[in-house]
């Protein structure tokens, strides 16, 4: 710490409010736009798998070893083939969503009671009607669930992404920077914000999920 | 049928078998069927009984193409179900099975409107047709219709999915232990009401159940399978109940079987007795000179509007200048004609007097009934029913 900066420069972050809405909302793409592919492929995967069940394990296998690849390694990887762009960051973020979505929205097609499928079946549904009315909407709040698991770890992986630099790095930017001048009211403030990020989203989903499941009354926890 | 849907149809079972291999049996598949051949008449109920995995649910679900059949044809109405397109049968045909399976994520009023909206009514029409059988259910559509599975007990439940089956009124229902998952004071009003709404639906009905009472209850004909899926027998429950064909049948309706028949008659079925009787305000006179005409020891005391109001003894009438309303002990249980003969002998049992008073709907007096007429009554119909089923 360099002598006669405080720990919380205030007079910088009163001074700097259009780079602070900046980083967030790079932080909220960073967030986004994998959480909107993971779920598009999550589904597809599901849904596909759904009718043929042997694909199931596969698939959390090869999301399961996309996991584990430590995210700067991945972006390290990346960098010298999408260079400085958006796609570097985005591609290991989407990977990272796969298992946990899969499976949660894996987990909500199972929780389809068979009782309710027999039915459906038998009244005359065909499989794609039985698909879009009974199994994607009872499958929602173990979905959600999931979509707010993923939502929070993407936001914690993405400050990472701060080596994408100025055009891209969201809040992780500020961590960077701020280890690099010594300056903690950088870091600190991306840290905090991350944080608050992830809790709003938190809520918000938690928020989303009672809001379009007005029939469930207990909901059951989410895997992931 | 797009056009011209039938209030009922005959439902034919020929030859149809269903076996499973070694595959299925892993699943922890359903019983196998094994050659049945039966004809449910259009309009009837045909209750399927016996014991878990004679292929009772399996003969139900090839109905409607659940399940397939290894061999053999069903035909409604003639027509081979197999031939038939699998999504149009369907919606043709309502069922309601124990555990409901309602969408848990529609409401009530969508749930019932469920086949009106695959055949794609308007919504207007399919509301209406929706308020329209709740009510019919006996669920205040404007108190049920917005509210979710979740909020309704398992009776309503049950009705509803009653209701949901009903609703593109369909000319054959499947019904799989549908009253099953209620406790036994809902379940016996389900029947009730079930068999009420019946007589102006007129469908023909395939009822699944392992309850031979709710068998005997609730079938015109009743198909008794055992494990393997043999069928056997079939015929209305007072044949099976006077005749068993095998020692199978015999145990499995159970060695009160003679009592259970009872419970397929009422009152009205049975001729009754005659005692003599007595106006209030009548001179005692002729009313002792009656009583002691009869083997019966007691005068039974009516009103001026011919209702029965208790007994009255030779002595109390022989010292009494007219008969009076003072005179009369009410110990008797009073029955309608359309008692049970079951329930009738029952409330015999427990009364003090054995001696039931029959009354019609205005509570006057048409006869008696006693524990020796029923007897009486049962030996002479199992001497003229002769021994033979209706397949």
């Amino acid at each position: 710490m360099v002598e006669g900066r405080p720990l919380i420069d205030w007079t910088w972050i009163a001074s700097n409010p259009d780079d602070i809405v900046e980083r967030v909302l790079q932080h909220l793409q960073l967030t986004a736009i994998p959480l909107i592919a993971g779920f598009a492929v999550s589904l597809l995967l599901a849904v596909w798998a759904l009718k043929r069940p042997a694909l199931y394990t596969p698939v959390i296998a090869v999301s399961g070893l996309l996991y584990t690849i430590p995210s700067l390694a991945a972006f390290a990887v990346l960098r010298p083939v999408f260079g400085l762009s958006l796609l570097t960051a985005i591609i290991p973020l989407t990977t990272y969503t796969l298992l946990i979505l899969f499976r949660n929205i894996m987990a909500g097609f199972q929780a389809v009671p068979a009782d309710v499928l027999e039915a459906a079946e038998a009244m005359g549904y065909t499989s794609r009607e039985r698909l879009l009315r009974v199994q994607i909407p009872l499958a929602v709040p173990l979905m959600i669930a999931g979509v707010r698991l993923a939502a929070v770890t993407v936001i914690g992986l993405a400050t990472v992404a701060s080596i994408l630099g100025d055009a891209y790095g969201g809040l992780g930017q500020f961590i960077t920077e701020g280890l690099q001048q010594l300056f903690p009211t950088k870091y600190l403030l991306g840290a905090f914000l991350s944080v608050v990020l992830a809790f709003a989203t938190h809520l918000l989903f938690v928020r989303i999920e009672k809001a379009v499941t007005p029939w469930a009354i207990s909901r059951e926890s989410a895997v992931g | 049928m797009p056009d011209g849907v039938h209030n009922a149809a005959t439902v034919e079972f020929d030859h149809v078998t269903k076996h499973y291999g070694a595959a299925d049996a892993k699943k922890g598949a359903l019983g196998a069927v094994n050659d049945l051949s039966l004809v449910v008449p259009a309009g009837k109920i045909c209750v399927l009984v016996g014991p878990s995995g004679c292929g009772k649910t399996t003969s139900l679900k090839m109905v409607n193409r659940l399940i397939e059949p290894t061999s053999g044809r069903i035909l409604l109405d003639g027509v081979d179900a197999s031939t038939r397109d699998l999504i149009e049968l369907r919606r043709n045909i309502g069922y309601v099975i124990q555990q409901v399976g309602l969408f848990p994520h529609q409401t009530i009023e969508e749930n019932v409107a469920t086949v009106p909206r695959l055949l794609g009514w308007s919504e207007e029409r399919r509301l209406a047709r929706a308020g329209e059988l709740l009510h019919l259910m006996g669920l205040e559509p404007g108190r049920y219709a917005r509210r979710y599975p979740t909020q309704l007990s398992g009776g309503e439940r049950q009705r509803v999915g009653v209701a949901r089956a009903l609703a593109a009124d369909p000319p054959i229902m499947l019904m799989d232990e549908p009253f099953g998952a209620v406790d036994p004071i809902v379940r016996e009003r389900l029947q009730n009401e079930f068999l009420r709404l019946q007589e102006d639906l007129a469908k023909t009905i395939l009822f699944v159940t392992h309850d031979i009472d709710e068998a005997i209850k609730m079938g015109d004909v009743v198909a008794v399978l055992q494990v393997g899926g043999d069928l056997a027998q079939f015929g209305t429950p007072a044949d099976m109940l006077a005749n068993p064909a095998s020692e199978f049948v015999a145990q499995f309706v159970g060695a009160d079987r003679g009592l259970k028949r009872l419970s397929l008659y009422r009152i009205a079925d049975v001729p009754l007795e005659t005692i003599p009787t007595g106006k209030v305000g009548e001179p005692s006179a002729p009313a002792r000179a009656r009583l002691l005409a009869h083997p019966f020891e007691y005068l039974l005391v009516l009103d001026a509007a011919d209702r029965p109001l208790g007994w009255a003894s030779l002595s109390s009438v022989s010292t009494a200048d007219q008969v009076t309303a003072e005179m009369a002990h009410a110990s008797s249980p009073y029955f309608d004609r359309l008692t049970t003969l079951k329930d009738a002998l029952s409330m015999l049992l427990d009364a003090t007097v054995q001696v039931g008073v029959v009354v019609d709907p205005h509570g006057a007096y048409l006869g008696i009934l006693t524990v020796d007429g029923i007897a009486n009554w049962i030996r002479e119909q199992s001497a003229a029913e002769p021994a033979q089923g209706i397949g």
